[in-house]
Formats: C-alpha cells, structure tokens, sequence
C-alpha cells in the first residue's frame, strides 16, 4: 500500500527536480530550473486562474449550501437523512457523465439557449460552453455536496433557541445570522470551503469538457505537460506547486478541526 | 421567522434543481429520437438498442467489469485487514496509519494518476489492465479500511471480552461476534469500492495502455469527438448502476445494529 | 509475601467455615502506567457467597473483576480459583462467568443464541443445549422470548438475559459488574430481590462489584469497602455498617455524624474523649486501642443509634445537647439537623409518631447513645 502510494509521489518529487531529455525522457540531473520556468507568466496564468475559479466555486458553493443545510438540518428528523441522501446521490455517480450533462445543457444548440430563445430573452444563442462561466458552474455542481454535508453538522448542533433568544433581544434578521448563526457555525463553514477548495484547484475532467483553450486549470497544465509535451520534470513541478495548495488547505482544515473539537470539550 | 424560512426554502429548492435537472435532462434526451438535434421528437429505446451491438463498447464494459471486481476483492481483503490490524495497534500508530489513509483521498485524482503512471513505467511495467487494477486497489484501500474502522469502532469492545468470558478463543471471537458484527459495512464497502472503480476515470486515464480502455475512458473519448444520442444513453445506465449500488450500499451500513 | 497475606487478622471477620474459599486472592498488585490501580489486597470468597467489592469509582474495584475474569492480570501477588492459580489463564479457560456493565448482549444474535453462546464454545450436545437454556431462561423468567433480538426487549429484560447467559454455564463464580446500575430505581429493587433467591437457589458463589452501598448490603453475605487500591474493611454488611473501622468506611456506608476532639484519658475500662468544642461535656466511649492522652480524634455515630429528648434525662449512658436547625419531613420520617457544635450539624431520623413529635427549629435539645454504640477514630 505504502509502497504503491508513497514511492510513486516520491517519484515525482524527485523527477521535478531533473531535466528533460531531447525526446523528452528524464536526465537525472539536480536542478531547480523547472520550478524556475514556473515564474513564467503563461503558467502564472494559469495558476492564477485555477486558484480564482476555485475561489468563486467555493464561494458559489457556500451561498447555494448554506440555505440547503440551514433548511435540511431545521426540518422533520425523520426526513434529514433522505434529503441529506439526495444531496449525495449525485456525488457518488460517474463524474464524467455529470459534467457531460452539463455539455448538453450549456451547448449552442443546447436546452438552456434554447428555452432562452424560445422565450424571446435571447435572438442568437449564446456562446456558454467552453468558458470560464461553464467550467465555474461544472465545479460547483461537482463539489456542492462537499459544502452541504459539514454545514448541515454544523447547523444541526446549534441550538435553535440560541436564534429564538437573538431575536427577542431585538436582533434583526442580518444581526441574527451575522452574530449568532454565523460564529457558531464557523469551524462547519471553514470545513466545508476547503473541501470545496481542494478538489476545485485540482480538477482535470471539468476544465478539459467544459472549459475551453484558455480557461485552462493546473490539472490541464500536468496532463499537458506529461502527455502531449512529453515534458515530465516539468509536469512533475507543476504537480508538487499543486500538491503544496492542497497540504495548505488540508493543513488548515486540521487545524480548525481540532480547535473546534477542543472548544466543545471545554463547554 | 416565516418570510425568512421562505427565502431559505426556496434557495434550497433551486440547489436541489441544480442538482437533479442535468442528470434528469440527461436521462430524457436518453430517449429522444432524434438524432442530432436537441428537439423532442417522440421517445425511443434505439439508443439504447445500438449501445448493443457496439462491440468496442462492449469490450470496455468487461474491462470495466474485470477492473473493478478484481480491485475491489482485493483492496477489500487488504483494507479489510488492515482495518482489523490497526485495532491492536498503539494509539500512535493508528493515527500516523490514518493520516497516510486519508491522504489518497485528498491528492488531486491528476496528481494520483501521473505519480501511479510514473511508478510504472520506471519498473518497466507495462501499462494496461494490470496496472490499472493496481491503480484501483491503491484508491480502493484506504476507503475500505476508513469505512469497516468506522464500525469497528462503533462496536462495543465489551462484547469481545463477553465471548472471550464464555469461552470463545480469538479465532472464535472473530469468527462468530467481530465478522457478523462487521458483515453489513463489509458488503457496503464492497459496493463503494466497486462503484468507485467502475466510475474511475483519471487514475484510469494515466494507467490505461492501448487495449486496456475501461468504460470511462471510452465514454471520454466518444464525448471528446462529439455529443451524440448514444453517449446519452450510456451516461443513463452508469448513472442508474452508480446509484443503485450506493442506494444498496447505504442501505446494508444502515441496517447495522 | 504470599504466605503473609494468605489470611491477615484484620480481614477475617470471625465467623467459622468448614468448606475451603472458592476465591483466595494473595497481595494482588495491579498498575496502570504510573497509577497503581490496585494496590496489595488479599480476600478469601467461601463457597456459596455473596460477596461485595464496594467503593467509590476510581477504587480500583473494577480492576480487581477484571483480573478475575481473566482480561487483566496482576502485576503481583496471585489469584486461585478451587486451589488453582489463575495466573495466564485466558478469559475463556476460566470457570468464572462476567455479567457485563453494559450487559454486553452480542446484537446480532437472538436471546436464545446469547445465552446458548458459552454452551456452543464448548461443544456441547444440541439437545443438551436447548435444555440447559431453557431452565436458564425460566430462572430468569424469560421463557417465550427465546427468538427476540436484544434490541426488542427492555433493559430490565436485557439485563435478565445477560445473567441467563453467565449463569447456564454454571460458573464456579458468577462475576457482577454494577449489575443493577442501568436500571431505574423502581426496577433495580426488584431486580435485587430476585438476583438474592437466584444466587441462594442456585447456591451460587458471586463476586459483585458495585457503589452502590445499599445495594451492596442487601444482597451481600459480605462487604469489602475499598478505597485507593486497598481493602479498608471486609465483614458481614451489618457488622460493617456499625462498626466501621475507618471515617471513610463510616461515611461511604451512610450518615456518620461526627465531633471531632481528643482521647483524655480512661475510666472504667472506657476511654474518655472530651470534645474540641468548649461547652461539650466529656463522653465514654468503648476502650480504643493505643489509646494516649491527647491524642486527637473523631467521634462517630449514626442517626438511628441517636435519641432526642427535651430535658436531660439519664436514660442514656452518653448525652450531647444541641440545638434544632432544621426539620425535614421524609414521609415515613423525621430528619432533625442539629447544631452540636459551632462546625458541626448531626443528622438524627426519628418516627414521626413517636414521642418526638413537637420539635421546632431553635429549640435545645438533648441526644443520647449507649456508650457502645460510639465509634471514634484515632487520626
């Protein structure tokens, strides 16, 4: 296990530290230039890029979670579990086929230009496909569950009443959320946006369906790097920028975890 | 209070939309007759009924089926002990242990796909179906062993010195309380795992040799060089199959006592 | 060591008994890292005896049942069961069966297959099987429910399927771990009674472990109080209920009514303790060993060996007056408390019919005690 997990990251590690070969081997020779060719605003670009739309996918993700776990955590007891079911259904199907769905609805001639048209909004159908807008709403379809479901902890354990006493001290609906929901659901609420996070600055398949040559994320940049340019200690650095965004964010995830578990031991 | 539940409801019903429009689109233009345009014409089976007489496609599928049964059996066996085996463990251990599970899960899948990728070809393996089940049992391990620790641990540890009291050896214990105990999370792991297997598409992307195409990578490439009715119809079957095995799955975890 | 504390003066409680102990437990020393959990105790069970570990949680009583049952093993000392060491004997070579805390019932399996369980493991013949678990469900009064799940019964039945468990493989001891403490009251009561006439019926020698001090008294032949890793006291449930060797074992086992003082003298054979409290006259009680003059000490007494009287009369040997502070109504009787002194509030229990009717708060009153009934402990 260790061995088929382990060694291979070690391998890239230590190939995004070696040169390329004319046909596009690997020369073990020690160099930081491949980390170096990074600064190069193309792949500045990039990075830039995947870390915005991630950003906007979290923060979609939150908008469109938060109500959904504020509603299923507040209804009967009995039927949470179904609810919080169907919000995960969709998870657990094939990815590819979910954002192939998106395709066909986002198309020239797909069902939303059409009904656009139809309706008389739109006179020529508009281009939705293969733009930062299409790989942006692919993400949030693909990781919405990973918001609802620690939101939805974190709403279930705050005590109703604590809103009900809010508001007979004269707080208003906004002073209610921002001063009471908001701070008590904050460790479910920080959980939820970097497990959004972490899967959205690192995905392949939405980008390479959905998004076009120019909206291109960090998963497209190895897969290029190491498929097409045949460029693996290139590819290997790219990865290891990745792989250090993703620790950051897990690293941070651990450590509002067991800040959060320490202030309910201490109640 | 009532005007504010409102507006809530009615953002979780647009999630849920969100959520369940394109698979439900999907699965009616499953049944669409005509061919290239999105328009309604009258609902047919054609699509489904050339899935058929696809043989490529049919090759991919019991590739697909081959991969996923023989990981899942095996991550299952060693997931299995591995989550038996940790029990015993110090504390320390089992944390360092489940630290390096959980990791897997949390890597980028293209991060995952190159390294495996990268393994293999410098042991001079050749890619293909060997590799891809390789592949498969390391994602399928740590997700067996995470989700059988999470019954083990629910068990009450009571209940094995109970049957060591009456008289019951190890073997016995495991035999007759810990393994009828843990049968239904088994059974749901089994069927995560398979689902996750037959879904995989980038570990299998970078792991794949020519001949080695899995379902997944057959439906990229038919999407890749169009849409066309009949990737509409075979993205409905592997959605109705992902969740009737995961709708089984959770069943069985619920049904535990 | 072990032939030191095969049988220590101070635990053997005096009565005669001809049969040889089924428990001999010699200097048993356990630790848990740096805590020593048990700390040197020695005991002997006799055949057929009920037998109660009682202390608060933390004395180490639970350790002790589990070294028994074979999950733990000392650190020192040794454990026989039937003149056998039970030293690395596993769990499920030992002829002792454990009903757990938690009861332990295996979730997955009926009431029938939980009870056949220990009959399985063991071989034993199918029809013999179905017999031997049918007489241990008709003891625990369970006949019928053979096919139920544990989760389809009630805890007092849970709790009866457990001891149907232990009990039908015939234990030379039958282990009780806090049998009663999931119960509510009502059930427990009940549930005391019955496990009493089981054990009797059966003639079984039990070691139960418990906090429980009422409990413990009403269905033990004998009490060990323990405390910190050690036996502070073992004897009959009266015995040490009345003449607690330590305050501890005297205020674990119900109200201890306490002036503290010091020994003054002797006087008849008795020893004289005069109380720290100025306008207290001095009081006999029975001769304390080691006794010296000056030595401080705690006098001790319960409320039931207390009387109240409006004027001082001799009809006592010991007389203590107070005054009422509080009265408490407790339906089948009256609380006094008692200010006999400026730190200390004695509680006495009275019958409301009797000749104690009329007290109010702040009158003065008088106690007294026979001189034998007063305990005091040497600091």
């Amino acid at each position: 296990m260790g061995l088929f997990f382990l060694v291979p990251l070690g391998l890239v590690f230590a190939i995004s530290f070696a040169s390329r070969g004319t046909y596009g081997g690997v020369v073990w020779e020690l160099t930081s230039a491949n980390y170096l060719d990074l600064l190069h605003p193309l792949y500045g670009k990039i990075l830039g890029q995947s870390l915005w739309y991630a950003t906007i996918t979290t923060v979609i993700c939150f908008a469109l979670g938060f109500p959904l776990a504020y509603v299923i955590a507040r209804s009967p007891a009995r039927w949470q579990p179904i609810f919080l079911l169907l919000v995960m259904l969709p998870f657990w199907t094939n990815f590819l086929v979910r954002t192939y769905a998106w395709m066909i609805l986002l198309r020239h001639d797909g069902l939303i230009n059409r009904s656009l048209m139809a309706l008389g909004i739109v006179d020529s159908p508009l281009d939705l496909l293969y733009r930062p807008t299409a790989v942006v709403i692919g993400l949030v379809y693909g990781y919405l569950p990973f918001m609802v479901l620690p939101l939805y902890v974190a709403v279930e354990r705050l005590d109703p009443l604590l809103v009900d006493a809010a508001w007979d001290l004269y707080a208003s609906r906004w002073a209610v959320f921002t001063r009471v929901v908001l701070p008590l659901t904050k460790p479910g609420i920080i959980g939820g946006c970097i497990l959004v996070f972490i899967p959205s600055i690192g995905s392949f398949i939405t980008p390479d369906l959905l998004g076009g040559a120019r909206s291109m994320m960090i998963g497209n940049l190895i897969q290029h790097e190491y498929l097409v340019v045949r460029d693996w200690p290139l590819g290997s650095a790219v990865s290891f920028v990745l792989m250090a965004i993703v620790m950051a964010a897990v690293l941070l995830y651990y450590k509002t975890a067991s800040r959060s578990d320490g202030r309910l031991e201490a109640r | 209070m009532k005007r504010e539940s409102i507006g809530l409801k009615a953002v979780s019903l647009a999630a849920m939309l969100f959520l369940y429009g394109p698979i439900v689109v999907l699965v009616l233009y499953s049944f669409n007759a005509a061919h290239l345009s999105m328009a309604w014409s009258g609902a047919t089976l054609k699509w489904y009924a050339t899935l058929l007489y696809d043989g490529a496609l049919l090759a991919a599928t019991a590739n697909s089926l081959f991969v996923a049964v023989v990981s899942t059996i095996v991550a299952t066996g060693l997931g299995g002990l591995l989550a038996l085996g940790m029990e015993r463990m110090p504390h320390r251990r089992q944390q360092t242990i489940e630290g390096g599970l959980v990791l897997p899960l949390v890597i980028p899948e293209v991060m995952m796909g190159i390294a495996l990728m990268l393994f293999f070809v410098m042991l001079k393996m050749p890619l293909g179906l060997t590799t891809v089940i390789l592949g498969h049992i390391v994602f399928n391990i740590p997700l067996v062993t995470i989700m059988l620790r999470a019954r083990l641990r629910k068990l009450d540890p009571a209940l094995g010195e109970a049957a060591a009291d009456l008289g019951a050896g190890s073997w016995q214990i495991f035999r007759y309380v810990t393994l009828p105990l843990l049968r239904p999370a088994i059974w749901g792991a089994v069927l995560v795992a398979f689902t996750v297997s037959l879904d995989d598409f980038l570990v299998t992307f970078f792991t794949a040799g020519p001949g080695a195409t899995t379902l997944p990578l057959k439906v990229y490439s038919m999407i890749k060089s169009g849409v066309t009715p009949e990737i509409n119809a075979l993205s409905a079957l592997l959605l109705g199959i992902s969740m009737a095995c995961v709708g089984l799955s959770l069943h069985l975890q619920r049904r535990e006592v | 060591m072990a032939s030191l504390s095969t049988s220590p003066p101070s635990l053997s409680d005096g009565s005669f008994s001809s049969t040889p102990p089924t428990i001999e437990i010699q200097g048993i020393v356990r630790r848990h890292g740096a805590v020593t959990a048990v700390d040197g105790i020695s005991f002997e069970v006799r055949r057929g005896e009920f037998f109660s570990i009682l202390g608060p949680s933390g004395a180490g009583k639970t350790s002790v049942l589990r070294m028994l049952a074979g999950f733990e093993d000392p650190d020192e000392g040794d454990l026989l069961i039937d003149g056998r060491s039970m030293l690395h004997v596993p769990p499920n070579r030992r002829p002792v069966n454990l009903v757990f805390q938690s009861y332990a019932l295996f979730p997955h399996l009926t009431v029938f297959e939980n009870v056949a369980f220990g009959l399985r493991m063991r071989r034993v013949p199918a029809p013999r099987i179905a017999e031997q678990v049918r007489q241990a469900l008709l003891m625990v009064k369970l006949l019928g429910k053979e096919a139920r799940l544990p989760a389809q019964l009630s805890g007092g039945e849970q709790q009866r399927v457990a001891l149907a468990r232990a009990l039908v493989n015939k234990p030379a001891v039958l282990l009780l771990d806090e049998p009663l403490a999931a119960l509510d009251q009502q059930l427990r009561q009940q549930m005391q009674v019955e496990l009493k006439s089981i054990q009797e019926q059966a003639g079984l020698t039990c070691v139960c472990v418990t906090h429980h001090q009422e409990e413990a008294m009403m269905m033990s032949d004998r009490i060990a109080v323990m405390h910190q890793g050690r036996m502070l006291q073992i004897g009959p449930p009266r015995e040490v209920y009345e003449r607690p060797q330590s305050l501890f074992v005297s205020r674990f086992l119900g109200v201890s009514n306490e002036l503290p003082g010091k020994i003054v003298g002797t006087r008849e054979g008795k020893t004289v303790f005069q109380p720290a409290d100025d306008g207290q006259p001095s009081l006999l009680v029975p001769a304390v060993s080691g006794q010296e003059s000056d030595r401080p000490a705690t006098l001790s007494l319960r409320p039931e060996q207390l009387r109240l009287t409006q004027e001082r009369s001799s009809l006592s040997d010991e007389v203590l007056s107070g005054r009422i502070e509080k009265v408490l109504f407790a339906g089948s009787e009256m609380k006094y408390l008692i200010r006999v002194s400026r730190d200390h509030l004695w509680e006495v229990d009275t019958r409301p019919s009797a000749h104690s009717a009329g007290f109010t708060p702040g009158a003065t009153v008088f106690l007294h005690w026979s001189t034998s009934d007063g305990r005091l402990f040497v600091e």
